[in-house]
Order: C-alpha cells, then structure tokens, then sequence
C-alpha cells in the first residue's frame, strides 16, 4: 500500500491437465508472500491446483502499434493448420 | 486433549482474529487474516459439535465454563483494545504451531469422526504456522522498528506458552525455536507459568470478550438466527 | 425458504455477457481497428490500446470509486462480526466481508491497467479525493441491518454491476463477471438471514422491519441522481461503459424488489408503491437527492467514522509494511552479491 510495494501478475492453474492462465495481480513485498497472498485471493473457492506469479515488471510484451507486423504475416500461412489439406475418403486416425 | 479445549482454543482464537477485519496493514493481509480466522471457525464448529450443540456451547457458557488455554483470548496487543500486528503473528506462531500437534495427534486417534477433524485441521495449521513464520522473517527481519517490537511481543506472549504446550512442549519447541533463530529473534527464558484456562480459571480478558460476541445471542434466549 | 425472484435472472446475465465476451473475441476485426471501430464491434478495449483521456479517467475514477466501495463497505458490515447470534452466521458474515476485501482488490487491479499505482489509488481514498457509495456512511443498528444490506444494498449493487459486465473496458467488464459470481451468495443470504428474523420472535420481526425502514431509501439512492442531472451519463453510455441509465435501474430494482418484500412479510416503507398497469412497472417515491448530495459530500452520520477508520489501519500498518520492504531489499541485495 505504499508506493514501493511491487506488482505481481498471478497465474492459476485451475485442474490438472489444463495449462495456468492469468487470473489477476496483486502487490506484495516479494515473491513468497505475492504466492502466499495469490492462494488467498485467487483461489479461495477451490480455483487452482497450482499458482503463479511473476513480477508486473519483467513482463515484456508486444506494442500494439506493432500488432500488424507482428501477428498478420501469421494470416496468409493457412498450410500451418490442418483444415488446409484435404484427404482422400476413408483415411482414418490422421 | 479433551475436544471441548481445542474447540474452545479455537473458538476464541477466531474471534480474536477477526477483530483485524478491515484493519490490517494492507488489504492481502487483510483477505489472508479472515482466512485463518474462517478455518479456526471452521474447525471450533466441528470439534464443538461433537461435544454438544455449538451455539449452546459457544454462546450459552460462562467464562468459567470455558476451557481454552489462557494465550488464546488475550488480546492481540499489550492491552485491551489494541491490535498490534508483530503481537498477533507471534501470538499465531505460537498457538498455530500447538494446533498443528494437537490435531496431528488427534487425526492419529482411534475414532474416525475425530480423525477426520484432526486430519483437515492439520492442513490448515500449516498454512497459519507457515504465514505467521513468514512474518516473523519479515519482522525480525526488517527494520530496528519491526524487530524491536515483535521482540517485545515474544517476551510478553512466551510465558503463556508453557500451558498451550502441555504434554507436547519438546515438539512445540522444535518447531518454535528455529523460527525465532531464523528471524534473528531472542528465545525468552523460561520464567513464570500463568495457567489456569484448562479448568476454567481465566485472565480478566476472557469475560469481555464473550459479553461481546454473546451479547445479541442472549438477549433474545430461545430465538433461531 | 421462498426462491429469491429476479436473482437467476440476474446471474443468467452474468453468464450471457461472459459469452458474449468469448464471443466478441472471436469475430475478427478488419484492418486497423481504431478505438472507434472496437466500440461500434461491441469488442472490448485492451490495456495498451490507444483511448480517448477522457474514457481513461472517466475509467478510472469509476472503477476507483468501485474498489474504494467494498473496502469501505467492509466497516458497517465488520461491525457485526463479533456479535454474529450463531457460529453459522458468524461464519458466513465474515466470509462475506472477507470477499468484499477481495473484489475491492480485484477492481484496484483493473484500475492500475489504465496507468494508476495502488499507491495513488490508496491515497485518493485516504485524502477523501476520490469518492465511494454513499450507502456506506449509514449506520449498522441491528443484527437484522446485515439481512437488509445483503437483501438491498447488495441487491442493488448487483442490479448495477451485472450490466457492467459487458462494459467495453476488458479488464473492468472481466473483474465484473468474477464479482458477481462470487456475490450471488452475498445477496441470498441477505435475504434469506432477514426472512428468518420477519418468521421469528415479535422482537426480530419489529427488528427486520425497522432494518428495512432504515435501507430503503438509501438503497434506492445508490443508483445516482435522476437521469436529468446525471452528469457522465451521456458519454459513459455511448462509450458502451454503462449499459443503462441510472432510472432505469432504479426501476428495475424497484419492480425486483416488491414481490421479494411480499413473501417476506416486511412492508416497504413507500405509501406511493402501487404496479402501474400502464407502464408495467410498478410506481414509487424517489429518494431524497438532497440527502444523497449531502452524503456524497461527506456529511453522511458516518462519513468521517469510515474515512478515519481506514486512514487508522493504513497509519497502523506503516511500520509493517516498511518492515517487509526492508526485508525484501535485504534479500535482493543478497541475491545481487
């Protein structure tokens, strides 16, 4: 609550066989206490088998004045998804 | 240990605990605090229902009556009224390492009803020993202030500490020990031995503390919630 | 207990506009996909998307004032937990209070993403700045006061909020859906805890009775000023943050709650409460904008109580929370060596 305390990113993973996915942040002094802080919050209705948290600050993403060059040269590679090929009749388990 | 003394431990304890509600020194603290509140709540309810019915218990007794240990309704800073938090994590280290004991003792024992309590109890006093060992670290840890103080805290709340461990003192003080060395904290001598909360001979604090958490349930007798 | 109407409803709303949001995710936008454009897409405006300044404040002052709400409004409700009449209800009030904590952190976590520090945030609150729900400088008399905020102030919290849910601000619309989840227990127990006391002894059903004479207006005040003079109304809406006006909502609390008070047995206290065949609705006594201005400006009975409670626990804590910094920086430098 002061201007020092640091911002984590939490991640929870909600069951097994499911992978960790951003549920909120939090402030805490440090990493023990952002996970300790993160189970009481994010997880007391039985969320999460697993938490994560990572400091707000070594996150490094991607600007959204980039976003074009960065993700639509991905839009005109359909050969990368599967729909793209058509098979012959009968051919099972592909 | 009789089941209404760990119940009563626990009963107290959590009245005591969610005196922090919309106190602590920041709002995690404040949502982890109601969280050990809720699971000594959460385990009075069900070691008192074994006894008896637990509103009768819990709001029908006199202090006297009562059978928790003296360190369980003393009040989280030097005197009445005041909420201290380096007081009340060495008060939770304390009676959450006694706790973690008692109901592994219990989670051992023959009945399976009361197994079942110890066994959930058990998980739950070590996540309250483990938060409170945290902020031992962070207060013997932290500045003169902190370090200062919760010291004085420790002194203050040791002596209490011999009733709470009776019959289990050598374990208790295995797992105490090496959270004071860690937090660079002083281990009090042992000196004075208040007791008397086992048979029902209480600090004047006790009283208080029920006229305010019995007062509205007395003064409708008879009346369902 | 009689089903509470109204309150399926509500979380049914919750889920469709949690589909909603998955769904808008999946219809691709053409092209440069301006501000403008998001909005009209019904889409949702990201952190790092370019924004208007005035959606930026307007944002945050409004998911500010949000957050400040439920930690405030774990005072008036805290006040009770040491008296809770059973285990029971002991258990339940401070689970509760303890969510209102959590969704107060929720909501500053939304607010940081537009660029604020909780530092600020905290000091807003501190400093009276920033403002929260007027509701919260009411007084809690009676045990039968936690069955009348969780049945009406709770009840028109989610009236308010579950429209929030689609609001065009991400992390708000996604904190919102988590919120009114996790609140759909706070108002049945409202509810239920108050139907309880109105079957029970003369003395707890002079004391429902009493609670509900006490709320209802306030309750109703909670949904702002009449349309006419509501100030950020206009923009908010087009901007696709709020979903409907303020009397709209007020109406539609109005209409939830008379058939609940029915089946209660407690008598809302509004001579003018008649259903209007006309407008299918049911009429009603506004509440006393006076007042609520009075309330907002800090003259509520509990204005200062509130704010010198929370500036005590903050004071109280400092030595605490340098104390984990020190720590904190003590180990890193160790790490560093």
């Amino acid at each position: 609550m002061t201007s020092d305390v640091p911002l984590w990113e939490v991640f929870v993973r909600p069951r097994r066989g499911l992978a960790h996915t951003h549920a909120g942040s939090l402030h805490a002094p440090d990493a023990d206490m952002a996970l300790r802080h993160a189970r009481d919050l994010y997880t007391r209705r039985q969320e999460g088998v697993s938490i994560w948290v990572v400091p707000a600050a070594e996150i490094t993403a991607s600007s959204p004045d980039e976003k074009d060059s960065f993700f639509d040269p991905a839009a005109d590679k359909i050969y990368r998804h599967p729909t793209f090929y058509e098979l012959p009749e009968g051919v099972a388990h592909l | 240990m009789e089941l209404l003394a760990l119940g009563d431990d626990a009963l107290i304890a959590a009245q005591r605990l969610a005196e922090w509600v919309s106190r602590a020194p920041t709002l995690e603290e404040d949502v982890a605090l109601a969280n050990i509140a809720l699971d000594q709540l959460g385990a009075a309810r069900m070691l008192l229902a074994t006894v008896g019915d637990e509103d009768e218990l819990a709001y029908r007794r006199d202090d006297h009556q009562f059978r928790n240990c003296l360190l369980a309704e003393l009040p989280l800073g030097p005197s009445r009224g005041d909420l201290d938090f380096g007081w009340t994590m060495s008060w939770l280290l304390m009676l959450s390492a006694a706790q973690l004991l008692r109901y592994t003792d219990l989670a051992a024992v023959a009945d399976e009803h009361a197994a079942g309590i110890g066994a959930k109890a058990v998980k739950e006093s070590t996540y309250h020993l483990d938060h409170a060992t945290m902020w031992m670290h962070r207060l013997g840890g932290g500045t003169e202030q902190s370090h200062r103080r919760v010291q004085e805290a420790v002194d203050a709340l040791w002596p209490y500490g011999h009733e709470l461990t009776e019959g289990v003192r050598d374990r208790w003080l295995a797992i105490v020990e090496p959270v004071l060395a860690e937090a660079g904290l002083t281990r009090p001598a042992d000196r004075w031995r208040p007791d008397g909360g086992r048979v029902g001979r209480h600090t004047e604090h006790l009283s208080y503390l029920l006229a305010e958490m019995q007062s509205l349930h007395r003064a409708h007798p008879g009346a369902q919630w | 207990m009689p089903a509470v109407a109204g309150a399926e409803r509500l979380l049914g709303e919750v889920e469709e506009a949690e589909a909603a949001l998955r769904e808008a995710a999946e219809r691709a936008l053409d092209g440069e996909a301006s501000f403008d454009a998001v909005i009209a897409a019904d889409q949702k405006i990201e952190p790092r998307d370019a924004m208007p300044d005035a959606y930026r404040a307007g944002l945050i002052r409004q998911i500010a004032q949000h957050a400040h709400s439920e930690i405030i409004g774990m005072q008036p409700e805290g006040n009770w937990i040491s008296r809770a009449p059973s285990l029971r209800r002991k258990a339940i009030l401070l689970a509760k209070v303890q969510d209102e904590a959590g969704h107060g952190l929720y909501l500053y976590a939304a607010a940081e993403t537009l660029g604020v520090s909780r530092a600020e945030l905290d000091t807003a609150l501190l400093t009276g700045k920033q403002k929260y729900s007027s509701i919260f400088n009411y007084p809690t008399l009676s045990w039968a006061d936690m069955g009348a905020i969780g049945w009406l102030v709770d009840g028109a919290a989610i009236v308010n909020q579950v429209p929030l849910c689609r609001c065009s601000y991400g992390p708000y619309a996604r904190a919102m859906i988590r919120v009114c989840k996790e609140e759909s227990f706070h108002q049945r127990q409202g509810y239920q805890s108050l139907y309880v006391l109105a079957q029970g002894t003369p003395e707890q059903r002079a004391m429902a009775q009493d609670a509900v004479d006490r709320w209802w207006y306030p309750s109703l005040a909670m949904f702002g000023p009449p349309d006419a003079d509501s100030t950020h109304s206009a923009q908010s809406m087009a901007w696709k943050v709020k979903r409907f006006s303020n009397d709209e909502l007020r109406q539609r609390f109005v209409d939830m709650c008379v058939p609940q008070a029915e089946i209660l047995g407690v008598t809302l206290p509004d001579p003018n409460l008649t259903w209007n065949e006309l407008r299918g609705h049911y009429d009603y006594t506004s509440p006393d904008f006076d007042e609520l201005m009075r309330v907002v400006k800090g003259d509520g009975p509990c204005s200062r109580q509130r704010l010198a409670h929370r500036n005590r626990a903050h004071e109280d804590g400092a030595w605490v929370r340098e104390a984990a910094a020190a720590y904190a920086a003590k180990k890193n430098r160790k790490v560093m060596a």
